[in-house]
């Protein structure tokens, strides 16, 4: 117990108690999207910057009234963006409207279906924002030797994917993401692609600092009661890894004595 | 005189500042200003006034993942 209550993660130079962090896409409403951040512990929220809604509804409430900066890390998304360009111009409108707030979370997509992102315009436009003094959080494939440049380049975090956005499918590659983890000195964090609680426990089994999801807990029947369970989960996987699991056997070995038998 | 306001055209008197514009469309909350692809600090938006043809987009956070 209290091993995990002074184990943090550290995201450029804060310092964190909850390792999952939650997108707030597709819930139902905004009191859903609260309730469901209020249940899952998460401390570090991702938006999406859009165009304002121009006097159409002008009572609807704004995002950031409900998910107050003040108590959250505000981490702005570069969502639909296909190109470097994009994803910088949407980095900046950010920072402006979030009052210089310089944490981002940069992906940049090259494929409508898979949503797979596009590693040399994720590059360029990384270079750029680093060169701008953002702080990225970057979203990658499950490529080592992608996610060592991106650490090398100066990005804060390195986000490589389980599995497609919003499949929840489950860690593809476990491999590729535990030679990732051995491989870096900067937080690395499952981005996109859990399902379940099993798959937030496994990333964090693998040795991730920390699992960034929102499909999984959105489109849950009981999105509130599933951010409670990946709560656990992250917890229980992060655990585990710190406690450092037995090894595994090809065949049995027995619990109890195998001497001082009566019979 | 007419501009392109969030992709749309939008009449609006001439020399109206971007101060002007946000007080008219009763924008609260957090947002940002881009005029022309340029981001304008809050601070100018009183001294920014729009020119017919211009390109303003005003932003804001919504569910994202």
């Amino acid at each position: 117990m209290s091993q995990t209550q002074s184990d943090t993660i550290s995201i450029a130079d804060t310092a964190y108690s909850s390792r999952l962090l939650l997108g707030t896409g597709k819930y139902k409403d905004l009191e859903e999207t609260k309730n469901a951040i209020e249940s899952s512990g998460a401390q570090i929220i991702t938006v999406a910057i859009r165009r304002s809604n121009i006097g159409q509804n002008k009572d609807e409430p704004n995002l950031l009234d409900v998910i107050s900066p003040d108590k959250y890390t505000i981490l702005p998304n570069t969502a639909g963006c296909y190109d470097a360009d994009s994803a910088v111009r949407t980095c900046r409108l950010a920072r402006t409207l979030l009052e210089g707030h310089d944490l981002v979370k940069l992906e940049v997509l090259g494929d409508k279906k898979t949503l797979f992102p596009d590693i040399t315009q994720t590059l360029e436009a990384a270079k750029r924002l680093i060169d701008d003094n953002f702080k990225v959080m970057v979203y990658t494939t499950d490529d080592p030797v992608m996610a060592k440049h991106f650490e090398v380049m100066g990005c804060v975090a390195v986000m490589p994917l389980a599995a497609p956005i919003g499949s929840g499918l489950g860690i593809q590659n476990p491999y590729n993401i535990r030679t990732i983890v051995e491989n870096a000195s900067v937080p690395i964090l499952v981005d996109a692609g859990v399902g379940t609680a099993s798959d937030a426990a496994i990333a964090m089994e693998l040795g991730c600092d920390g699992v960034l999801m929102n499909t999984a807990i959105a489109e849950a029947k009981d999105p509130i009661l599933m951010a409670s369970a990946m709560k656990k989960a992250i917890e229980a996987g992060r655990e585990a890894y710190l406690a450092e699991r037995m090894p595994r056997r090809a065949y049995a070995s027995a619990s109890s004595p195998v001497d001082g038998y009566f019979f | 005189m007419e501009v392109l306001l969030n992709g749309n055209p939008r009449t609006v008197a001439h020399n109206l500042t971007i101060e002007n514009l946000i007080t008219s469309l009763h924008l609260d909350g957090k947002f940002a200003v881009e005029l022309n692809r340029h981001i304008v600090p809050r601070s100018e938006y009183p001294k920014t006034a729009l020119r017919p043809g211009d390109n303003i987009e005003i932003v804001q956070a919504i569910g994202g993942g």
